[in-house]
C-alpha cells in the first residue's frame, strides 16, 4: 500500500550510505565546490537526455563524466586557479541546463523536482540503479581507501611512496560524479553538495580514526533520511530539502554538544 | 663509492623562467648534504628532481638500482578534518605495528602511537615525518626543512639524530635549510643553491666562500677568506676536491661583486 515510500526510503539509503565515505573525502580533500559543479553539470545531463530520449541517469552520467575529465584536463594546465575553472564549469552547465530545458519542443519539466529531489516518484527500477552504483562505488573507495588516505595527507609523499597519484585523484573525481548521479532523484541538483558534506562534518566530532568518521557520516545521513521522509509523511514538506534540513539540525546539535564540552 | 643519485648539468624552467641552470649534484651513502639559498633559489625543485617527482628540462639524472628513498617532506599540513593518530599516519607507509612501534621509538616518541596527529608539538611532529621515512629501510633520506617549528635545543637534538642515522643505517642524506649555523655543525657538505650551484664544499669551505657571504651576510662567515679554487669563464662550473665555486651570470642581487670577481681567474 505504501510501496512509494519503502521505494523511497530505498533508495534515499542507499544514496546515504555512498554519501558517508565520499562525503568525508569530499571534506577532507576540501571538494566540496567540485561537488557543486558536478551536480549543477547534471541539470545539463537531464535536458541532453531529454533532448536525445535517453534514459536520464545515463545522460546525468555521462555529462557528469564529462566535466570531471575537463576539470582534470584543466587542473593539469594550470591556466586558471581550480576555484575559477570549476565557478565557469559549475554555473556555465547550470544556466546551459536551464536554458536548454526550456527550449526542448514538447518536454514539461518539473524544475522543482530536478532542482530540489522528487524521491517519492522513485521507480523500482531506479532504485536497482542507486544500489548498483552504491554497491560499485563502495567497492571502488574499499580497495583505494589507503590511497585515498595517503593522497589526503600529502600528496608528494604518497608519490615518493608509490602511489599513482594522478590516477587515484581522477578515479575519485569520477566518483563523486556517480555518486552526484544517482543522489539526483534523492535531493536534487542544488542539495547534493549538502547531503555529502553535513553528515561527514557532524560525524567529526565523534570520530577518531578515519574510518570511524565514513561509517559514522554515512549513519547520520540515514538518519537524516529517515527523518526527511517522516517530516515529508506528517507535515506535509518537500522530501529532499527536508533531508538536508534534517542533517543540518544534528549538524547544529552535535555544534551545541561539542560546545557545552569544551 | 657508487654514488646513489647523480644529477649531472641538470635545469629546470617553469613558463619559460629557469629555476634551475647546470646543477651537478652527487649523493653517496654515509654522507649528509645540506641544500641551502635563499627563498627561491631552486631548492624544492631540486628536491623534487631528487625524488623524480619532477624531471629536469635539461641534463641527466642516474639512479642507482638499489635506491630507497625515505622522504621527510617539510610542512605537514593535516586538515583538522580528518581524524588521524599517529600510529595510522605511519601504517600508509604499508608499515605492521611492530615496525611503527620501532621507528618511533628510534626517534624517541614511542609513547605518542596513540595520539592525535592534530595534537603533536612542532618537535613531535618533525620525528613522526622522520618515523615514517625510515620505515621504508631507506638508503638515501631526503629531509626537506627538518627542524622546522622547532625550539633551539629541540633541533640540536633532531641534527643528532639525523647524524646517528646516518651512522646506523649507512644512509646517504639530502637535507634542505634555512638556518645555517646548527647545520653547519650537522653536515659533511654544503651546497650553496641559488638557481645554479654557488658554491659547495665542507662548512668551514663554503661559510668563507664570497657568493656564501654575499647571499647570507658576513655574520655567517667564520674565518677570514683564502680562495683555493679556479673559476672558469665558459662552463660557469669547476669542480674541485675540496670544494669550488662558479662565476655567474644571472644573479641579481650580487650582480657587481660577480662582474668583478670574473675577471680575476684566481686570487690564491
Amino acid at each position: 500500500m505504501y510501496d512509494f515510500l519503502y521505494l523511497a526510503l530505498l533508495a534515499g539509503l542507499g544514496v546515504a550510505i555512498v554519501a558517508g565515505p565520499m562525503g568525508s573525502l569530499v571534506v577532507w580533500q576540501r571538494m566540496a565546490y567540485f561537488g557543486d559543479t558536478l551536480a549543477h553539470g547534471a541539470l545539463l545531463g537531464i535536458a541532453l537526455g531529454l533532448w536525445f530520449s535517453w534514459s536520464n541517469s545515463l545522460a546525468v552520467v555521462i555529462v557528469c563524466l564529462l566535466i570531471a575529465g575537463l576539470l582534470i584536463v584543466f587542473e593539469r594546465q594550470r591556466l586558471l586557479a581550480t576555484d575559477t575553472v570549476l565557478g565557469i564549469l559549475s554555473h556555465g552547465s547550470l544556466a546551459l541546463g536551464l536554458v536548454a530545458l526550456t527550449l526542448i519542443p514538447g518536454a514539461r519539466t518539473d524544475m522543482e523536482a530536478l532542482l530540489f529531489g522528487d524521491i517519492l516518484t522513485v521507480t523500482a527500477a531506479e532504485v536497482a540503479v542507486v544500489w548498483l552504483m552504491a554497491v560499485c562505488v563502495l567497492a571502488t573507495l574499499w580497495r583505494l581507501w589507503p590511497s585515498l588516505l595517503a593522497i589526503t595527507v600529502h600528496e608528494d609523499l604518497a608519490r615518493v611512496e608509490g602511489v599513482r597519484v594522478d590516477v587515484v585523484k581522477a578515479v575519485l573525481k569520477l566518483l563523486l560524479a556517480l555518486v552526484v548521479a544517482i543522489s539526483m532523484k534523492v535531493v536534487g541538483v542544488l542539495l547534493i553538495t549538502a547531503l555529502l558534506i553535513i553528515p561527514a562534518a557532524s560525524a567529526r566530532h565523534f570520530a577518531k580514526t578515519p574510518e570511524q568518521m565514513a561509517v559514522l557520516a554515512s549513519g547520520v545521513a540515514m538518519l537524516a533520511v529517515f527523518a526527511g521522509l517522516a517530516s515529508s509523511w506528517w507535515l506535509n514538506t518537500p522530501v529532499g530539502p527536508s533531508i538536508v534540513v534534517s542533517a543540518s539540525l544534528f549538524f547544529v546539535l552535535v555544534l551545541l554538544i561539542r560546545g557545552r564540552r569544551a | 663509492m657508487t654514488a646513489l643519485i647523480e644529477l649531472q648539468g641538470a635545469g629546470k624552467s617553469f613558463a619559460n623562467r629557469a629555476v634551475l641552470q647546470a646543477v651537478n649534484l652527487s649523493l653517496v651513502p654515509g654522507r649528509i648534504v645540506t641544500l641551502i639559498g635563499p627563498n627561491g633559489a631552486g631548492k624544492t625543485t631540486l628536491v623534487k628532481i631528487v625524488l623524480g617527482l619532477l624531471q629536469p628540462d635539461t641534463g641527466r639524472v642516474q639512479r642507482s638500482a638499489q635506491l630507497r628513498v625515505g622522504y621527510m617532506p617539510q610542512k605537514l599540513h593535516i586538515d583538522p578534518t580528518l581524524p588521524l593518530q599517529v600510529e595510522r599516519f605511519l601504517q600508509f607507509a604499508n608499515a605492521d605495528t611492530s615496525t611503527c612501534i620501532a621507528a618511533l621509538d628510534r626517534v624517541g616518541i614511542a609513547h605518542l602511537i596513540q595520539q592525535p596527529v592534530s595534537g603533536l608539538s612542532g618537535g613531535e611532529m618533525q620525528r613522526m615525518l622522520l618515523a615514517r621515512a625510515l620505515l621504508r629501510k631507506p638508503n638515501l633520506l631526503v629531509l626537506d626543512e627538518p627542524v622546522q617549528g622547532v625550539d633551539v635545543t629541540g633541533q640540536e637534538a633532531l641534527y643528532q639524530l639525523i647524524g646517528e642515522l646516518r651512522d646506523e643505517l649507512s644512509c646517504g642524506i639530502l637535507m634542505v635549510s634555512h638556518d645555517l649555523h646548527l647545520v653547519m655543525a650537522a653536515t659533511d657538505e654544503v651546497v650553496c643553491l641559488n638557481q645554479h650551484v654557488c658554491c659547495h664544499g665542507t662548512p668551514q669551505q663554503v661559510s668563507v666562500d664570497p657568493e656564501f657571504v654575499a647571499l647570507f651576510g658576513a655574520k655567517t662567515a667564520l674565518y677570514t677568506h683564502h680562495h683555493d679554487h679556479e673559476h672558469d669563464l665558459h662552463s660557469g662550473l669547476v669542480n674541485s676536491p675540496a670544494g669550488s665555486s662558479c662565476n655567474h651570470d644571472s644573479a641579481q642581487n650580487n650582480s657587481t661583486q660577480h662582474g668583478s670577481r670574473k675577471g680575476s681567474q684566481s686570487d690564491v
